[in-house]
Protein backbone atom coordinates (compact mmCIF):
# COMPACT_ATOMS: atom_id res chain seq x y z
CA UNK A 1 0.00 0.00 0.00
CA UNK A 2 1.23 3.48 -0.80
CA UNK A 3 2.23 5.53 2.21
CA UNK A 4 1.02 9.12 2.16
CA UNK A 5 3.73 11.41 3.51
CA UNK A 6 4.92 14.99 3.11
CA UNK A 7 6.92 15.56 -0.09
CA UNK A 8 10.28 16.17 1.60
CA UNK A 9 10.02 12.90 3.55
CA UNK A 10 8.98 10.98 0.45
CA UNK A 11 11.91 12.28 -1.60
CA UNK A 12 14.36 11.64 1.26
CA UNK A 13 13.08 8.07 1.57
CA UNK A 14 13.11 7.21 -2.13
CA UNK A 15 15.84 9.15 -3.93
CA UNK A 16 19.52 8.58 -3.11
CA UNK A 17 22.76 9.77 -4.70
CA UNK A 18 23.62 7.77 -7.82
CA UNK A 19 20.07 6.52 -8.38
CA UNK A 20 18.39 6.22 -11.75
CA UNK A 21 15.37 8.49 -11.47
CA UNK A 22 12.60 8.81 -14.06
CA UNK A 23 10.31 11.85 -13.91
CA UNK A 24 7.52 11.56 -16.45
CA UNK A 25 4.62 13.66 -17.66
CA UNK A 26 4.47 14.55 -21.36
CA UNK A 27 3.94 18.35 -21.26
CA UNK A 28 1.03 17.67 -18.91
CA UNK A 29 1.47 16.87 -15.19
CA UNK A 30 5.25 17.33 -15.04
CA UNK A 31 6.39 16.74 -11.42
CA UNK A 32 8.19 20.05 -10.84
CA UNK A 33 7.62 20.21 -7.08
CA UNK A 34 9.32 16.85 -6.59
CA UNK A 35 12.22 17.88 -8.83
CA UNK A 36 12.72 21.05 -6.83
CA UNK A 37 12.74 19.00 -3.62
CA UNK A 38 15.44 16.71 -5.08
CA UNK A 39 17.50 19.83 -5.87
CA UNK A 40 16.98 21.16 -2.33
CA UNK A 41 18.08 17.87 -0.83
CA UNK A 42 21.32 18.15 -2.81
CA UNK A 43 21.14 14.80 -4.60
CA UNK A 44 24.14 14.13 -6.88
CA UNK A 45 25.31 11.71 -9.59
CA UNK A 46 21.77 10.88 -10.67
CA UNK A 47 20.91 9.21 -13.95
CA UNK A 48 17.91 11.26 -15.03
CA UNK A 49 15.39 9.55 -17.32
CA UNK A 50 12.68 11.40 -19.18
CA UNK A 51 11.42 11.52 -22.77
CA UNK A 52 11.33 15.32 -22.85
CA UNK A 53 13.81 16.79 -20.35
CA UNK A 54 11.89 20.09 -20.47
CA UNK A 55 12.50 22.85 -17.91
CA UNK A 56 12.30 20.32 -15.11
CA UNK A 57 15.56 18.57 -16.06
CA UNK A 58 17.16 21.80 -17.27
CA UNK A 59 16.91 22.94 -13.65
CA UNK A 60 18.19 19.67 -12.19
CA UNK A 61 21.11 19.56 -14.65
CA UNK A 62 22.01 23.21 -13.95
CA UNK A 63 21.79 22.57 -10.22
CA UNK A 64 24.37 19.77 -10.55
CA UNK A 65 22.14 16.77 -9.75
CA UNK A 66 22.86 14.79 -12.91
CA UNK A 67 25.70 12.62 -14.14
CA UNK A 68 23.81 11.04 -17.03
CA UNK A 69 20.69 11.81 -19.06
CA UNK A 70 18.47 9.27 -20.82
CA UNK A 71 16.09 11.12 -23.14
CA UNK A 72 14.53 11.58 -26.57
CA UNK A 73 13.83 15.31 -27.10
CA UNK A 74 15.62 18.04 -25.13
CA UNK A 75 14.15 21.39 -26.13
CA UNK A 76 11.89 24.08 -24.70
CA UNK A 77 8.76 23.33 -26.76
CA UNK A 78 7.84 26.16 -29.12
CA UNK A 79 10.51 28.39 -27.55
CA UNK A 80 13.98 26.99 -28.35
CA UNK A 81 16.90 25.46 -26.51
CA UNK A 82 17.28 24.13 -23.01
CA UNK A 83 20.32 26.23 -22.13
CA UNK A 84 21.41 24.40 -18.96
CA UNK A 85 21.29 21.10 -20.87
CA UNK A 86 23.29 22.63 -23.72
CA UNK A 87 25.82 24.20 -21.36
CA UNK A 88 26.41 20.80 -19.75
CA UNK A 89 26.84 18.98 -23.10
CA UNK A 90 28.76 21.70 -24.94
CA UNK A 91 30.90 23.07 -22.07
CA UNK A 92 30.72 20.55 -19.19
CA UNK A 93 29.03 23.06 -16.86
CA UNK A 94 28.50 22.52 -13.98
CA UNK A 95 30.08 19.16 -14.86
CA UNK A 96 30.06 16.70 -17.78
CA UNK A 97 26.78 15.05 -18.71
CA UNK A 98 26.72 11.61 -20.34
CA UNK A 99 23.90 11.07 -22.82
CA UNK A 100 21.86 8.01 -23.71
CA UNK A 101 19.77 9.20 -26.58
CA UNK A 102 16.68 7.65 -28.14
CA UNK A 103 13.62 8.55 -30.17
CA UNK A 104 10.22 9.00 -28.51
CA UNK A 105 9.03 5.66 -29.91
CA UNK A 106 12.12 3.99 -28.50
CA UNK A 107 11.75 5.52 -25.03
CA UNK A 108 8.03 4.69 -24.90
CA UNK A 109 8.78 1.08 -25.83
CA UNK A 110 11.57 0.87 -23.25
CA UNK A 111 9.10 1.85 -20.53
CA UNK A 112 6.56 -0.67 -21.83
CA UNK A 113 9.20 -3.41 -21.66
CA UNK A 114 10.12 -2.38 -18.11
CA UNK A 115 6.49 -2.32 -17.02
CA UNK A 116 5.95 -5.71 -18.67
CA UNK A 117 8.87 -7.37 -16.92
CA UNK A 118 10.65 -8.00 -20.23
CA UNK A 119 14.33 -7.33 -20.95
CA UNK A 120 13.65 -5.49 -24.20
CA UNK A 121 10.97 -4.28 -26.57
CA UNK A 122 10.72 -4.88 -30.32
CA UNK A 123 9.85 -2.11 -32.72
CA UNK A 124 10.41 -0.76 -36.20
CA UNK A 125 12.68 2.20 -35.79
CA UNK A 126 16.07 3.89 -35.93
CA UNK A 127 17.03 2.07 -39.16
CA UNK A 128 19.34 4.16 -41.32
CA UNK A 129 19.85 6.83 -38.65
CA UNK A 130 23.09 7.58 -36.79
CA UNK A 131 21.48 6.86 -33.41
CA UNK A 132 22.26 3.12 -33.08
CA UNK A 133 25.98 3.86 -33.47
CA UNK A 134 25.80 6.21 -30.47
CA UNK A 135 23.38 4.38 -28.21
CA UNK A 136 24.24 0.92 -26.91
CA UNK A 137 20.64 0.21 -25.86
CA UNK A 138 19.51 0.03 -29.53
CA UNK A 139 20.30 -3.26 -31.32
CA UNK A 140 19.00 -5.16 -34.33
CA UNK A 141 16.98 -8.30 -33.58
CA UNK A 142 15.64 -11.00 -35.90
CA UNK A 143 12.03 -12.14 -35.73
CA UNK A 144 12.04 -15.89 -34.87
CA UNK A 145 8.89 -16.44 -36.96
CA UNK A 146 9.47 -14.46 -40.15
CA UNK A 147 13.20 -13.81 -40.10
CA UNK A 148 12.57 -10.10 -40.50
CA UNK A 149 15.17 -7.81 -38.96
CA UNK A 150 13.66 -5.43 -36.44
CA UNK A 151 14.99 -3.13 -33.72
CA UNK A 152 15.30 -4.05 -30.05
CA UNK A 153 15.56 -1.44 -27.31
CA UNK A 154 16.50 -2.48 -23.79
CA UNK A 155 13.96 -2.13 -20.98
CA UNK A 156 14.00 0.86 -18.65
CA UNK A 157 13.98 -0.20 -15.03
CA UNK A 158 14.52 2.99 -12.98
CA UNK A 159 15.27 2.85 -9.26
CA UNK A 160 12.54 5.44 -8.78
CA UNK A 161 9.77 6.84 -10.97
CA UNK A 162 8.13 10.10 -10.02
CA UNK A 163 4.91 11.35 -11.61
CA UNK A 164 2.29 13.95 -10.76
CA UNK A 165 -1.46 13.26 -10.80
CA UNK A 166 -4.63 15.18 -10.09
CA UNK A 167 -5.81 13.21 -7.07
CA UNK A 168 -5.38 10.35 -4.66
CA UNK A 169 -7.76 9.00 -2.06
CA UNK A 170 -6.77 8.49 1.58
CA UNK A 171 -5.77 4.90 0.87
CA UNK A 172 -3.26 6.12 -1.72
CA UNK A 173 -5.11 5.09 -4.88
CA UNK A 174 -4.10 7.54 -7.62
CA UNK A 175 -6.25 8.98 -10.40
CA UNK A 176 -5.00 11.03 -13.34
CA UNK A 177 -6.72 12.11 -16.54
CA UNK A 178 -6.11 14.05 -19.73
CA UNK A 179 -2.94 13.44 -21.76
CA UNK A 180 -1.36 10.60 -19.79
CA UNK A 181 1.98 10.24 -21.58
CA UNK A 182 4.02 7.31 -20.23
CA UNK A 183 3.27 7.87 -16.54
CA UNK A 184 1.64 4.51 -15.89
CA UNK A 185 4.43 2.67 -17.71
CA UNK A 186 7.11 4.61 -15.81
CA UNK A 187 5.58 3.80 -12.41
CA UNK A 188 5.15 0.12 -13.27
CA UNK A 189 8.68 -0.12 -14.73
CA UNK A 190 10.34 1.32 -11.63
CA UNK A 191 11.50 -0.42 -8.46
CA UNK A 192 10.05 2.37 -6.28
CA UNK A 193 7.58 5.13 -7.11
CA UNK A 194 6.39 8.47 -5.86
CA UNK A 195 3.20 10.12 -7.05
CA UNK A 196 2.64 13.75 -6.11
CA UNK A 197 -0.98 14.89 -6.31
CA UNK A 198 -2.91 18.13 -6.44
CA UNK A 199 -5.08 16.93 -3.59
CA UNK A 200 -5.94 13.97 -1.42
CA UNK A 201 -9.71 13.43 -1.38
CA UNK A 202 -12.14 11.16 0.46
CA UNK A 203 -13.42 9.51 -2.69
CA UNK A 204 -12.28 9.26 -6.32
CA UNK A 205 -15.38 9.83 -8.44
CA UNK A 206 -15.03 8.30 -11.90
CA UNK A 207 -13.57 10.40 -14.70
CA UNK A 208 -13.79 9.46 -18.41
CA UNK A 209 -10.55 7.97 -19.63
CA UNK A 210 -8.81 8.25 -16.27
CA UNK A 211 -5.74 6.23 -15.46
CA UNK A 212 -5.95 4.66 -12.01
CA UNK A 213 -2.87 3.43 -10.21
CA UNK A 214 -3.96 1.20 -7.34
CA UNK A 215 -2.41 2.01 -4.01
CA UNK A 216 -0.54 -1.28 -3.85
CA UNK A 217 1.33 -0.44 -7.09
CA UNK A 218 2.71 2.84 -5.72
CA UNK A 219 5.35 3.30 -2.99
CA UNK A 220 4.57 6.80 -1.76
CA UNK A 221 2.00 9.51 -2.38
CA UNK A 222 2.64 13.13 -1.40
CA UNK A 223 0.30 16.07 -1.64
CA UNK A 224 1.84 18.87 -3.73
CA UNK A 225 -0.78 21.45 -4.73
CA UNK A 226 0.25 23.19 -7.95
CA UNK A 227 3.10 20.72 -8.01
CA UNK A 228 3.16 20.58 -11.81
CA UNK A 229 3.58 24.34 -12.40
CA UNK A 230 4.62 25.78 -14.84
CA UNK A 231 3.27 22.75 -16.73
CA UNK A 232 -0.40 22.09 -16.18
CA UNK A 233 -2.88 19.86 -14.43
CA UNK A 234 -6.10 19.38 -16.40
CA UNK A 235 -9.05 20.47 -14.29
CA UNK A 236 -6.83 22.50 -11.92
CA UNK A 237 -4.70 25.02 -13.84
CA UNK A 238 -3.45 25.81 -17.35
CA UNK A 239 0.07 25.61 -18.71
CA UNK A 240 2.00 28.79 -17.88
CA UNK A 241 3.31 29.45 -21.38
CA UNK A 242 4.76 32.81 -20.26
CA UNK A 243 6.94 31.01 -17.72
CA UNK A 244 8.20 28.69 -20.46
CA UNK A 245 9.07 31.72 -22.61
CA UNK A 246 10.68 33.54 -19.66
CA UNK A 247 12.86 30.51 -18.91
CA UNK A 248 14.85 31.19 -22.09
CA UNK A 249 16.44 34.36 -20.67
CA UNK A 250 16.78 33.04 -17.11
CA UNK A 251 18.50 29.83 -18.19
CA UNK A 252 20.74 31.37 -20.87
CA UNK A 253 23.05 32.91 -18.28
CA UNK A 254 24.75 30.88 -15.51
CA UNK A 255 24.58 33.71 -12.96
CA UNK A 256 20.94 34.53 -13.72
CA UNK A 257 20.10 30.84 -13.41
CA UNK A 258 21.97 30.67 -10.07
CA UNK A 259 20.03 33.63 -8.69
CA UNK A 260 16.75 32.14 -9.90
CA UNK A 261 17.59 28.77 -8.32
CA UNK A 262 18.52 30.38 -5.01
CA UNK A 263 15.35 32.45 -4.91
CA UNK A 264 12.73 30.07 -6.33
CA UNK A 265 13.99 26.64 -5.25
CA UNK A 266 16.57 26.77 -2.47
CA UNK A 267 14.70 29.53 -0.62
CA UNK A 268 11.38 27.67 -0.80
CA UNK A 269 10.09 24.66 1.09
CA UNK A 270 8.22 21.59 -0.01
CA UNK B 1 3.25 39.28 -45.63
CA UNK B 2 6.46 37.62 -44.44
CA UNK B 3 8.47 34.84 -46.16
CA UNK B 4 7.30 32.56 -43.33
CA UNK B 5 3.68 33.35 -44.21
CA UNK B 6 4.23 32.27 -47.81
CA UNK B 7 5.97 29.12 -46.68
CA UNK B 8 3.20 28.27 -44.22
CA UNK B 9 0.45 28.83 -46.78
CA UNK B 10 2.29 26.75 -49.39
CA UNK B 11 2.65 23.94 -46.85
CA UNK B 12 -1.01 24.11 -45.84
CA UNK B 13 -2.11 23.80 -49.48
CA UNK B 14 -0.43 20.45 -50.02
CA UNK B 15 -2.47 18.78 -47.26
CA UNK B 16 -5.52 17.18 -48.81
CA UNK B 17 -8.84 17.18 -46.99
CA UNK B 18 -9.50 14.02 -45.02
CA UNK B 19 -5.84 13.06 -44.71
CA UNK B 20 -4.50 11.87 -41.38
CA UNK B 21 -1.54 14.02 -40.43
CA UNK B 22 1.11 13.60 -37.71
CA UNK B 23 1.97 17.13 -36.64
CA UNK B 24 5.11 18.50 -35.03
CA UNK B 25 5.14 21.72 -33.06
CA UNK B 26 6.03 25.09 -34.66
CA UNK B 27 5.63 25.74 -38.40
CA UNK B 28 4.20 22.26 -39.16
CA UNK B 29 1.48 22.79 -36.56
CA UNK B 30 0.69 26.25 -37.93
CA UNK B 31 0.44 24.94 -41.50
CA UNK B 32 -1.69 21.93 -40.57
CA UNK B 33 -4.10 24.06 -38.56
CA UNK B 34 -4.28 26.59 -41.40
CA UNK B 35 -5.21 23.78 -43.80
CA UNK B 36 -7.95 22.65 -41.43
CA UNK B 37 -9.37 26.18 -41.37
CA UNK B 38 -9.27 26.68 -45.13
CA UNK B 39 -9.58 23.91 -47.71
CA UNK B 40 -9.26 20.83 -45.47
CA UNK B 41 -11.80 20.98 -42.62
CA UNK B 42 -11.70 17.19 -42.24
CA UNK B 43 -7.92 16.94 -41.88
CA UNK B 44 -7.20 14.68 -38.91
CA UNK B 45 -4.43 16.08 -36.68
CA UNK B 46 -2.42 13.70 -34.53
CA UNK B 47 -0.06 15.05 -31.90
CA UNK B 48 2.49 12.73 -30.33
CA UNK B 49 1.48 13.59 -26.76
CA UNK B 50 -1.56 11.37 -27.34
CA UNK B 51 -4.18 13.55 -29.07
CA UNK B 52 -5.91 11.91 -32.05
CA UNK B 53 -8.12 14.22 -34.08
CA UNK B 54 -7.22 17.39 -32.19
CA UNK B 55 -9.17 20.52 -33.16
CA UNK B 56 -7.41 23.38 -31.39
CA UNK B 57 -8.96 26.85 -31.66
CA UNK B 58 -5.66 28.53 -30.93
CA UNK B 59 -2.16 27.40 -31.84
CA UNK B 60 -0.59 25.28 -29.13
CA UNK B 61 2.85 26.40 -27.90
CA UNK B 62 3.69 22.86 -26.96
CA UNK B 63 2.87 19.44 -28.35
CA UNK B 64 0.87 18.56 -25.25
CA UNK B 65 -1.09 21.71 -24.48
CA UNK B 66 -4.39 21.04 -22.71
CA UNK B 67 -6.41 22.27 -25.68
CA UNK B 68 -5.14 19.40 -27.82
CA UNK B 69 -6.39 16.73 -25.46
CA UNK B 70 -9.66 18.50 -24.70
CA UNK B 71 -10.61 18.88 -28.38
CA UNK B 72 -9.42 15.45 -29.54
CA UNK B 73 -11.57 12.56 -30.80
CA UNK B 74 -9.48 10.25 -28.65
CA UNK B 75 -6.73 10.63 -26.09
CA UNK B 76 -4.26 7.76 -25.84
CA UNK B 77 -0.92 7.10 -24.16
CA UNK B 78 2.38 7.82 -25.87
CA UNK B 79 3.30 4.14 -26.45
CA UNK B 80 -0.04 3.68 -28.21
CA UNK B 81 0.45 6.69 -30.48
CA UNK B 82 3.71 5.25 -31.78
CA UNK B 83 2.94 1.52 -31.67
CA UNK B 84 -0.72 1.30 -32.71
CA UNK B 85 -1.15 4.39 -34.86
CA UNK B 86 2.17 5.37 -36.45
CA UNK B 87 4.10 2.09 -36.77
CA UNK B 88 1.51 0.03 -38.77
CA UNK B 89 1.13 2.80 -41.38
CA UNK B 90 -2.21 4.33 -40.34
CA UNK B 91 -0.95 7.89 -40.80
CA UNK B 92 -0.91 9.44 -44.27
CA UNK B 93 1.32 12.45 -43.82
CA UNK B 94 4.14 13.28 -41.45
CA UNK B 95 5.08 16.91 -41.15
CA UNK B 96 8.64 17.63 -40.01
CA UNK B 97 11.03 20.53 -39.48
CA UNK B 98 14.83 20.34 -39.72
CA UNK B 99 17.97 22.06 -38.46
CA UNK B 100 19.93 20.61 -41.39
CA UNK B 101 18.75 18.77 -44.50
CA UNK B 102 20.87 17.22 -47.27
CA UNK B 103 20.35 16.68 -50.99
CA UNK B 104 18.60 13.37 -50.34
CA UNK B 105 16.35 14.93 -47.70
CA UNK B 106 18.00 13.29 -44.71
CA UNK B 107 17.34 15.39 -41.61
CA UNK B 108 19.51 16.40 -38.66
CA UNK B 109 18.01 17.65 -35.41
CA UNK B 110 20.70 16.24 -33.10
CA UNK B 111 24.10 17.98 -33.17
CA UNK B 112 25.95 20.53 -35.31
CA UNK B 113 29.72 20.78 -35.59
CA UNK B 114 32.42 19.21 -33.43
CA UNK B 115 31.69 15.59 -32.66
CA UNK B 116 28.74 13.88 -31.06
CA UNK B 117 30.20 13.96 -27.56
CA UNK B 118 31.37 17.56 -27.79
CA UNK B 119 29.23 19.30 -30.41
CA UNK B 120 29.38 23.00 -31.29
CA UNK B 121 25.60 23.09 -30.95
CA UNK B 122 23.56 20.53 -29.12
CA UNK B 123 20.08 20.44 -30.72
CA UNK B 124 17.01 18.91 -29.03
CA UNK B 125 17.37 15.50 -30.70
CA UNK B 126 15.05 13.03 -32.34
CA UNK B 127 11.67 13.24 -30.63
CA UNK B 128 9.15 11.43 -32.79
CA UNK B 129 10.86 12.27 -36.08
CA UNK B 130 12.82 9.10 -36.99
CA UNK B 131 9.75 6.88 -36.90
CA UNK B 132 7.51 9.55 -38.47
CA UNK B 133 10.01 9.79 -41.35
CA UNK B 134 10.08 5.99 -41.65
CA UNK B 135 6.43 5.02 -41.27
CA UNK B 136 4.11 7.81 -42.44
CA UNK B 137 2.69 7.30 -45.94
CA UNK B 138 4.63 10.36 -47.00
CA UNK B 139 6.57 13.18 -45.37
CA UNK B 140 6.48 16.92 -45.88
CA UNK B 141 9.36 18.99 -44.57
CA UNK B 142 8.98 22.67 -43.80
CA UNK B 143 12.21 24.58 -43.26
CA UNK B 144 13.74 28.00 -44.02
CA UNK B 145 16.27 27.70 -46.83
CA UNK B 146 19.88 28.80 -46.21
CA UNK B 147 23.37 27.40 -46.83
CA UNK B 148 23.65 26.73 -43.09
CA UNK B 149 20.58 24.51 -43.21
CA UNK B 150 20.79 22.98 -46.72
CA UNK B 151 24.00 20.97 -46.46
CA UNK B 152 25.75 18.61 -48.87
CA UNK B 153 25.91 16.21 -45.91
CA UNK B 154 24.14 16.58 -42.61
CA UNK B 155 26.32 16.38 -39.47
CA UNK B 156 24.08 13.64 -38.02
CA UNK B 157 21.30 11.59 -39.61
CA UNK B 158 18.43 11.84 -37.13
CA UNK B 159 15.69 10.96 -39.63
CA UNK B 160 16.13 9.25 -42.97
CA UNK B 161 14.92 10.81 -46.22
CA UNK B 162 16.34 8.88 -49.18
CA UNK B 163 19.62 7.81 -47.55
CA UNK B 164 22.33 7.87 -50.23
CA UNK B 165 19.79 7.94 -53.05
CA UNK B 166 17.30 5.84 -54.97
CA UNK B 167 16.55 2.39 -53.57
CA UNK B 168 17.92 3.10 -50.11
CA UNK B 169 14.54 3.31 -48.40
CA UNK B 170 13.56 -0.08 -49.81
CA UNK B 171 16.95 -1.54 -48.85
CA UNK B 172 16.53 -0.22 -45.28
CA UNK B 173 12.97 -1.53 -45.12
CA UNK B 174 11.38 1.86 -44.48
CA UNK B 175 7.66 1.44 -45.28
CA UNK B 176 6.67 5.04 -46.16
CA UNK B 177 7.48 6.86 -49.40
CA UNK B 178 9.68 9.41 -47.64
CA UNK B 179 9.81 13.20 -48.11
CA UNK B 180 7.72 14.14 -51.14
CA UNK B 181 8.03 17.90 -50.68
CA UNK B 182 10.42 20.23 -48.90
CA UNK B 183 8.66 23.56 -48.53
CA UNK B 184 10.80 26.60 -47.85
CA UNK B 185 10.58 30.38 -47.73
CA UNK B 186 11.98 30.39 -51.30
CA UNK B 187 10.01 27.62 -52.96
CA UNK B 188 9.36 23.88 -53.07
CA UNK B 189 11.88 21.09 -53.61
CA UNK B 190 10.80 17.60 -54.66
CA UNK B 191 12.79 14.40 -55.08
CA UNK B 192 13.80 13.63 -58.65
CA UNK B 193 11.79 10.56 -59.76
CA UNK B 194 14.96 8.82 -60.98
CA UNK B 195 17.64 9.80 -58.45
CA UNK B 196 15.63 11.03 -55.42
CA UNK B 197 17.86 14.14 -55.33
CA UNK B 198 15.98 17.20 -54.13
CA UNK B 199 15.13 19.40 -57.10
CA UNK B 200 13.69 22.90 -57.06
CA UNK B 201 10.28 22.62 -58.73
CA UNK B 202 8.50 25.75 -57.52
CA UNK B 203 9.46 29.23 -56.37
CA UNK B 204 7.46 31.84 -54.55
CA UNK B 205 6.49 34.91 -56.57
CA UNK B 206 9.46 37.23 -57.05
CA UNK B 207 12.07 34.57 -56.17
CA UNK B 208 14.47 33.39 -58.88
CA UNK B 209 16.21 30.04 -59.18
CA UNK B 210 19.53 31.77 -58.45
CA UNK B 211 18.32 32.90 -55.02
CA UNK B 212 17.47 29.29 -54.22
CA UNK B 213 20.85 28.08 -55.55
CA UNK B 214 22.67 30.59 -53.34
CA UNK B 215 20.71 29.40 -50.33
CA UNK B 216 21.69 25.77 -50.92
CA UNK B 217 24.94 24.12 -49.81
CA UNK B 218 25.18 21.83 -52.86
CA UNK B 219 24.77 22.45 -56.61
CA UNK B 220 20.99 22.64 -56.64
CA UNK B 221 19.13 20.91 -59.46
CA UNK B 222 16.34 23.03 -60.94
CA UNK B 223 13.36 21.61 -62.81
CA UNK B 224 13.08 22.53 -66.48
CA UNK B 225 9.50 23.65 -65.96
CA UNK B 226 10.08 25.68 -62.79
CA UNK B 227 6.70 26.99 -61.66
CA UNK B 228 5.68 29.99 -59.58
CA UNK B 229 3.55 29.40 -56.49
CA UNK B 230 0.47 31.57 -56.57
CA UNK B 231 0.66 34.08 -53.74
CA UNK B 232 -1.43 33.60 -50.59
CA UNK B 233 -5.03 34.71 -51.05
CA UNK B 234 -6.78 37.13 -48.72
CA UNK B 235 -8.86 34.35 -47.12
CA UNK B 236 -5.71 32.31 -46.53
CA UNK B 237 -3.91 35.24 -44.96
CA UNK B 238 -6.94 36.15 -42.86
CA UNK B 239 -7.17 32.57 -41.57
CA UNK B 240 -3.44 32.59 -40.81
CA UNK B 241 -3.73 35.87 -38.91
CA UNK B 242 -6.70 34.58 -36.94
CA UNK B 243 -4.72 31.49 -36.03
CA UNK B 244 -1.49 33.20 -34.99
CA UNK B 245 -3.12 36.06 -33.10
CA UNK B 246 -5.58 33.90 -31.15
Amino acid sequence: MAVITPLDEAVAALVGDGDTVALEGFTHLIPFAAAHEIIRQGRRELTLVRMTPDLVFDRMIGAGCARRLVFSWGGNPGVGSLHRFRDAVERDWPHPLELEEHSHAGMANRYVAGASGLPFAVMRGYVGTDLPARTATIRPVRCPFTGEELTAVSALRPDVAIVHAQRADRAGNVQLWGLAGVQKEAVLAAVRSLVTVEEVVDELDPRPGAVVLPSWAVTRVAEAPEGARPSYALGYYDRDNDAYRAWDAISRDRAAFGRWLEREVMGATA
Amino acid sequence: MSPDDRMTVAAARVLRDGAVCFVGIGLPSTAANLARRTHAPDLVLIYEAGAIGAKPTRLPLSIGDGELGETADAVVGVPEIFNYWLQPGRIDVGFLGAAQIDRFANINTTVIGGDYDRPMVRLPGAGGAPEIAASCGEVIVIVRQSPRTFRERVDFVTSVGYGAGRGDRERLGLPGRGPVKVITDLGILEPDPETCELTLTHVHEGIGADAAREATGWPLAVAGDLRVISPPTSPELAALRALTSA
